[in-house]
């Protein structure tokens, strides 16, 4: 997860974060992070860009990307063998 | 909420402040505040933004233009301007550029041949950096952004004193803001209803004046 | 500052017709523009509808006069510019001060998007020629200079709401008594660039858009180009025709919210609307139709819905997106609405809000979804709300 949360760092541009700040539970939209709808449509880019995988749905976004842990849990489930 | 015309078309507008943003330098008032002359434009603003320790940390995500067009807006009002004399739809944005938003739909454009990015597509209208402005400082007054080949004073002095006179607005943030690649100027104008020590008349002869002291 | 600023001619090309005539046909047989993608290669072609004007750029070029190697952008303007004067048909005009407002937001895009696919293949490749009119402003010189406009040009690129600013600014000239004659509105033409950034914003419909529907999805796409000749009433007496209506009031103001979302309580749009009629000196009872903005977007409808809700009451003003019609026509669509607004009053007729089976469950009113002819239709509400927060309205009234 510490992986993760450096790319959605870098991603995301939230250059005065370090991945220490961000907390595996954390809530990242609304409280916790703060990331609005603009974010959430990055870290889909970021799913596709880094594993590959699509997320077509919008309304999914909501529940995958709630914390980091509910992302690097969709990733293990969907990731693409290579 | 009803606005009537300002009759009293003698009614003195000031400009009671003005930054500039120009070859690694940012003046405000006429006075250097910051240097990096060495640093790249992106390097340029992040290391303003930290200096001036603007706690602002959407700023990161923003493009150049909004970066510039946000810090400019920063230092033009720190210490000079006190939102609370005006009601958020008093304020208005009146800003114009040659390069639109160039410089981001360039960057994007790279960008469509692999993955799209939404975050660089929001910034491809030169308009944002306005919003971006609006956001930050709850201004909820008119806004207008023009495409110009080079400033224009004159038509800037003429719109802004339009609003005023009918009483669309009580204070404006207006200027140029134009960046595209390490090429960029941004100067900008408070213009107020109000004399302070350090004000001049808001029309076309200081508005040239200001546009041209800061050029390095 | 005078009184009137009155609209003495209309033009407007779009996906539904390259002229009012063809719009109003198609307007009154509920014919809606979308379609599958023909004039743009992309890799979206099979996914996502559009609303193209029918003609590819040899022919746009026929009705416009100007060379086929020059933007979309501009050809569709230069058409829908050239109109407009001609239905004003002013006399004396070389004699007036006159004026060239146009908004657009992709400029020479569709040449330049082309040059560049060939440029990053290889530098030696790609026509520089293409790329010479790429920046906004050089559509509106082109237009202006061919219609023999002699005082003033500039370009508004603000957005959605472009055209609307362009439009209101235009009638603040007239009124300053800096200009007698003002030819105001925008244009756009389809491009990868605008197809692929808006698709990555996930707010596009894979089928026709459903303004104002419970399950909308989205918009679709549109090109077009709109534009209202507006002149002073100082020289009514040199108008040959009866002017259409006058343009009674108009107001911007920013959302300040978010840079591409709308506040969730409409804040920005019923500031503009409440502004607007304030200019006016009319209250919310006298309007008859709203043209909304009804992009069919999540976030615009309910916006937009919430901020009717909260200024007017029943019995609502009859209102429609004809932008279920034309589809988003962006830097356009404030100026091709403005024409269709002002037919509306001309013709007392109301256009119908396409594809609406499931009215809202936020709103207590729904749009009409019948085209209604013999209207009294006094005054007419249209709405443009842009990215950035920026929201325009425009108020329309019978003379």
């Amino acid at each position: 997860m510490s992986d993760l949360k450096k790319q959605i760092i870098v991603q995301l541009n939230l250059k005065d974060l370090k991945p220490e700040d961000i907390g595996d539970d954390q809530p990242l939209f609304v409280e916790g992070l703060g990331l609005d709808s603009i974010d959430a449509l990055e870290l889909i880019v970021l799913l596709q860009q880094e594993y590959k995988i699509k997320l077509s749905n919008a309304e999914d976004g909501p529940k995958v990307f709630q914390s980091v842990r509910t992302m690097a849990q969709y990733i293990k489930e969907h990731q693409v063998q290579k | 909420m009803s606005k009537q015309p300002d009759r009293n078309l003698s009614s003195e507008k000031y400009i009671t402040a003005n930054c500039a943003i120009d070859n690694g330098v940012v003046y405000v008032n006429g006075a250097s505040v910051f240097e990096n002359k060495t640093a790249s434009i992106s390097e340029f603003l992040d290391k303003a933004y930290q200096h001036f320790e603007i706690g602002y940390p959407k700023f990161y995500k923003m493009d150049n233009l909004s970066k510039l067009g946000v810090l400019g807006t920063d230092l033009l009002l720190k210490n000079n301007f006190n939102a609370h004399n005006y009601k958020p739809d008093e304020i208005g944005v009146v800003l114009m550029n040659a390069s639109a938003s160039l410089d981001t739909d360039i960057k994007y454009y790279k960008t469509v041949n692999d993955i799209p990015s939404p975050a660089l597509f929001v910034y491809t209208l030169p308009n944002i950096m306005i919003g971006e402005i609006c956001i930050k400082n709850n201004f909820k007054g008119e806004n207008a952004f023009f495409v110009f080949k080079s400033f224009d004073g004159t038509f800037m002095a003429r719109y802004v004193n339009n609003l005023f006179a009918e009483n669309v607005i009580q204070a404006c943030i207006c200027g140029w803001a134009e960046l595209l690649g390490e090429n960029y100027k941004v100067v900008l104008y408070l213009v107020e209803k109000k004399q302070t020590n350090q004000s001049s008349l808001f029309n076309e002869e200081n508005i040239k004046k200001m546009y041209r002291t800061n050029n390095g | 500052m005078s009184a009137s600023v009155l609209i003495a001619g209309v033009g407007v090309i779009s996906a539904i017709g390259k002229n009012v005539a063809e719009s109003l046909d198609a307007l009154e047989s509920g014919k809606a523009g979308m379609g599958q993608m023909h004039f743009i290669d992309s890799a979206l072609s099979d996914k996502l509808p559009v609303a193209e004007v029918n003609l590819n750029n040899k022919q746009l070029s026929v009705l416009s006069g100007l060379s086929p190697q020059i933007s979309r952008t501009t050809q569709l303007s230069m058409i829908a510019a050239k109109e407009a004067l001609a239905d004003a048909a002013i006399e004396n005009f070389d004699e007036l001060r006159t004026g060239f407002i146009s908004a657009n937001s992709v400029g020479g895009m569709d040449r330049t998007e082309n040059f560049f696919s060939d440029f990053l293949r290889d530098p030696s490749k790609g026509r520089l020629r293409d790329v010479v009119h790429h920046e906004c402003g050089s559509a509106s010189e082109l237009v202006a200079d061919d219609l023999g406009i002699r005082n003033y040009v500039t370009t508004i690129s603000t957005a959605c709401s472009s055209s609307a600013n362009a439009i209101f600014f235009g009638a603040r000239l007239i009124k300053h008594n800096m200009l007698d004659l003002v030819i105001a509105g925008g244009t756009d033409a389809l491009t990868k660039f605008t197809l692929n950034g808006f698709n990555t914003l996930m707010i596009l419909d894979q089928e026709f858009c459903k303004p104002f529907d419970e399950n909308r999805k989205g918009l679709n796409l549109g090109e077009g180009a709109g534009y209202v000749v507006l002149v002073s009433d100082r020289i009514l007496s040199s108008l040959k025709k009866d002017p259409y209506c006058s343009l009674s009031g108009y107001y911007n103001a920013n959302d300040a919210f978010h840079q591409t979302a709308s506040s969730p309580g409409g804040t920005g749009s019923l500031m503009a609307m409440r502004g607007a009629l304030a200019e006016s000196g009319l209250s919310a009872t006298d309007i008859s139709y709203i043209n909304l903005h009804g992009t069919g977007t999540h976030n615009n409808d309910i916006s937009e819905g919430t901020a009717i809700k909260e200024l007017f009451s029943s019995p609502y003003p009859k209102m429609s997106s004809t932008k279920s019609f034309t589809g988003h026509t962006l830097g356009a669509s404030g100026g091709i609405e403005a024409v269709f607004s002002v037919l509306s009053i001309r013709h007392g007729i109301v256009y119908p809000n396409l594809r609406l089976t499931t009215p809202m469950k936020e709103l207590p009113f729904i749009p009409e979804t019948k085209f209604l002819k013999n209207q009294t239709i006094n005054h007419v509400l249209s709405n443009s709300f842009g990215f950035g927060g920026n929201c325009s309205s425009l108020i329309f009234s019978k003379l």
